[in-house]
């Protein structure tokens, strides 16, 4: 049981405190509401790059990182098609520089000109390294744009195209901060040995003079629902066949997530998982596979991806996997495996909780979820999960005509 | 009412002391050490078993790798998909990997299933069989792996700066070659298991909620004479081969970007120097904010990241700068780390930049001994040594008191450009 207190500031600021006396750290955990799918389709991986900007000085402080430092702290930030999450941990006693770096980049940035051009750079170098010169490195930029026609999660956070991060000028800057980075579009988490006393005065003292920003009014066009089988097949100099195959499912916040999350689990979390017994070690037809959800908040994918062992031909590859996701269709799971499931669902948990960081990010995404709350309710929603839910959503999720496959071929 | 200055850093501490949770340290009844921490708020634990089974005490590539990795894999009595249903049924995780000097086997669990998930771990331990068909498909499936990693800059570039350090024939050095998965086969890995995964060469490290419950399972089912054995696999410390030709270039054709590794053979932990080389190493490239960040990416931005480390081995060690830059700021990306080591072998450390780079070293060593599992691999990391606690004492000692002087007078011993193997794999 994660124990919190929960208070809200006039200009909209949600802030959370996690007390864990077991922790020398304390860590502040600052989601903003807003990731890739919220960006102009001319302009992707905006976001991200923005995230990058967030590093390059604000009003009062020109440099993020070396004060931080300076107190004997940490930092980092990741963003996603949904969310871009700060997050720093410092020793308990230097709290309130943490306040002081977090409260003045969300009153404004500096907008430096040389910051812009040298990130530019960067999250270009970043573009190659982690997408193009990676054997299966532009999947994402293949296979999201094959399930997404209309909503904007058809792009992956680094952006569509490279020319979209060279084209990012300092007045898109400008209007991306206004918009998005401002108290009532956050979330704030304090966790750690601190005293949730002193993390209201503090909250108060250094967030309290930010003026409220625009309401941020999401409206993004939903995926019409997919009516035909879709497939890519391409070439890569790479030394295997792979296949991902990816299916709509529901989203992050739909009460049939539970169930899903579990038939991806079932399906391949472990070695005594379906997929791993059958295409690995009985029909040797793949050298690794795995099934999972993306966790995404509006309606998202369930995915299944390996490759082929040489030698195997993509079709029957592709039945192998077919025929399993027809299983799940079709069998009950039965009460044992089921049970499996779970117990690995609660230990996780329990495991997850001992990182004072990771519950911090987790209590700011269920705020956002709709009620931090939810992170101590988790578990029992997985347990009440029952073998004919599995089987209702399996149906629901595993049909050809809902499915975008990718076959990733190996050249010759 | 105070207006809020926010020009100004609030007022901070540094680090003064910081209390860490020593392991305890027990026998079972066949003198099997365990060693534990006992912290955290949660009823889970952590069970590592310890054998010097790693690469360096191999006979040839992929033993010891694979022997660990197919430890899960059959027991006389269980098959492999047995053993993941009784591990995973309670929730429970089973982990092994192979490090330089050693292997281990550790069982994540929650106290609750100790019972029930132990005995499982002492099979995989004490009875693995090896079967040859699981050992067919493992083998396939490990090669596949090794071939898509073989296409990464950054991987080829860390195998084969190994190589040049230690030697193509050295334990540290020698690298896996396509050819060595025909020669490996189940009579190797019975001879490596029989001499490796021994009582007399098993140390067991426990973190989390240990309490008596947890020592008597262990001595049931570890404490036995039923798994000695003379484990006759030292080596000694093997002589350096590190290469004569300094500057080397794996060309690829289609690279984007090209992995850059810089550097050379270095001590390990027990070398006098080595806290105070940690230092500089921290001021050259060991943080967000060191040298070479600060100059190669948030200068020029020719890079998503760059670093440089030092390498701790029981018989030796390395010092070594990594990065993946844009093909075509390669050279200019290596003209900068020379010309960062020699600003650091001319010009002194700024007092501020010191100080910083001071307190954040603290920090970070308060952040890696928080909870259990993080106090548990700080111990670790002595053990294999021979060293204790004051270790730490000493590294706190040393971050504390150096100067900018004795850091300029540390980069003039180590930090020559002679000395250095220079390695790209892409395009220069």
């Amino acid at each position: 049981m994660i124990k919190y207190e929960k208070f809200q500031l006039p200009n909209g600021l949600k802030v959370i405190v996690h007390q864990d006396k077991s922790t020398p750290l304390a860590c502040i955990n600052i989601l903003y509401n807003v990731g890739a799918r919220d960006e102009d389709p001319e302009q992707t991986g905006f976001a991200h790059l923005f995230e990058h900007l967030m590093f390059g000085g604000s009003v009062n402080i020109p440099n993020y990182d070396e004060p931080l430092q300076m107190v004997g702290g940490e930092n980092n930030a990741f963003t996603t098609n949904d969310i871009t999450n700060y997050y720093l941990t410092l020793p308990v006693e230097n709290l309130e520089t943490g306040f002081w770096l977090e409260s003045d980049r969300m009153l404004s940035l500096a907008f430096s000109e040389k910051s812009l051009e040298v990130q530019r750079n960067v999250v270009i170098e970043e573009f190659k390294q982690r997408y193009l010169n990676q054997p299966y490195g532009d999947v994402w930029l293949l296979l999201r744009p094959m399930a997404y026609k209309v909503h904007s999660y058809k792009w992956d956070t680094i952006g569509k195209e490279i020319s979209h991060i060279e084209n990012a000028r300092m007045e898109d800057v400008r209007n991306f901060f206004k918009k998005f980075y401002c108290p009532n579009n956050a979330i704030m988490v304090v966790a750690g040995n601190v005293e949730p006393e002193e993390v209201k005065r503090l909250s108060e003292k250094w967030f309290g003079p930010i003026p409220v920003g625009p309401e941020n009014k999401r409206n993004l066009q939903p995926e019409p629902p997919q009516t035909e089988e879709r497939s890519l097949t391409v070439e890569r100099d790479v030394p295997v066949d792979a296949i991902y195959k990816a299916y709509h499912m529901c989203s992050r916040y739909d009460k049939e997530y539970y169930a899903v999350d579990l038939i991806s689990d079932i399906l391949s979390r472990g070695n005594s998982s379906r997929m791993h017994n059958a295409l690995i070690k009985e029909k040797k037809l793949f050298s690794d596979i795995s099934a999972y959800v993306l966790g995404d908040f509006d309606k998202g994918l369930f995915v299944v991806s390996g490759k082929l062992t040489k030698g195997v031909d993509m079709a029957q590859a592709d039945a192998a996997i077919n025929e399993e996701l027809e299983r799940m269709k079709t069998e009950a799971v039965s009460a044992d495996e089921l049970t499996k499931v779970k117990n690995k669902m609660e230990a996780s948990h329990v495991f997850g909780e001992v990182d004072v960081l990771n519950k911090a990010t987790n209590l700011a995404i269920c705020e956002l979820l709709g009620d931090a709350g939810l992170i101590n309710k988790e578990v029992e929603k997985y347990l009440a999960v029952t073998a004919e839910q599995i089987r209702e959503q399996a149906n629901i999720i595993f049909r050809k005509e809902n499915c975008s496959t990718l076959y990733y071929k190996a050249k010759n | 009412m105070q207006t809020l200055d926010r020009k100004i850093i609030p007022a901070f501490k540094t680090i003064e002391k910081i209390e860490m949770i020593h392991a305890s340290e027990k026998r079972l009844r066949n003198n099997i050490p365990v060693y534990a921490i006992n912290a955290g708020t949660q009823e889970i634990i952590k069970i590592e078993f310890l054998f010097s089974a790693g690469m360096y005490q191999q006979e040839m590539p992929l033993q010891a790798t694979t022997v660990n990795s197919m430890l899960e894999e059959g027991t006389s009595k269980m098959n492999a998909a047995q053993i993941a249903d009784a591990v995973d049924f309670y929730g429970a995780f089973l982990e092994v990997g192979v490090e330089q000097d050693n292997a281990s086997v550790i069982l994540y669990t929650l106290n609750k299933h100790l019972k029930a998930t132990l005995p499982v771990v002492e099979q995989v331990i004490k009875d693995a069989m090896f079967p040859q068909s699981e050992l067919e498909t493992h083998l396939k499936n490990k090669k596949q792996k090794f071939l898509v990693n073989n296409q990464k800059v950054a991987t080829l570039a860390r195998k084969r700066f190994c190589e040049l350090v230690f030697g193509e024939q050295h334990p540290y050095g020698r690298d896996v070659k396509d050819a060595d998965f025909e020669k490996i086969g189940r009579e190797q890995l019975l001879r490596f298991y029989a001499a490796c995964y021994r009582s007399s060469n098993c140390r067991i490290i426990l973190s989390g909620k240990v309490d008596d419950t947890v020592y008597t399972a262990l001595d049931d089912l570890f404490g036995g004479n039923d798994w000695a054995g003379s484990a006759n696999i030292d080596k000694g410390t093997v002589p350096l081969a590190t290469t004569a030709d300094r500057e080397q270039l794996i060309f690829k054709e289609d690279a984007l970007q090209s992995a850059i590794r810089i550097g050379k053979p270095m001590f390990n932990k027990t070398h006098t120097d080595y806290h105070p080389v940690q230092v500089l190493n921290t001021v050259y490239g060991g943080y967000f904010g060191s040298r070479l960040m600060s100059n190669i990416r948030e200068d020029k931005g020719y890079t998503y990241g760059i670093g440089s480390g030092l390498v701790s081995l029981k018989h030796g060690g390395y010092f070594f700068i990594s990065t993946e830059v844009g093909v075509d700021v390669c050279s200019n990306a290596i003209t900068e780390i020379y010309f960062e080591m020699n600003r650091l072998r001319e010009e002194l450390v700024g007092e501020e930049e010191l100080q910083l780079v001071k307190n954040y070293m603290l920090g970070t060593f308060l952040r890696n001994a928080d909870g259990p599992f993080a106090l548990a691999d700080r111990f670790k990391g002595l053990l294999e040594y021979g060293l204790g606690y004051e270790y730490f004492d000493r590294y706190i000692a040393t971050v504390k008191s150096i100067t900018a002087s004795e850091i300029r007078e540390l980069a003039n011993r180590y930090f020559d450009k002679s000395s250095m193997i220079e390695l790209v794999v892409g395009k220069k």
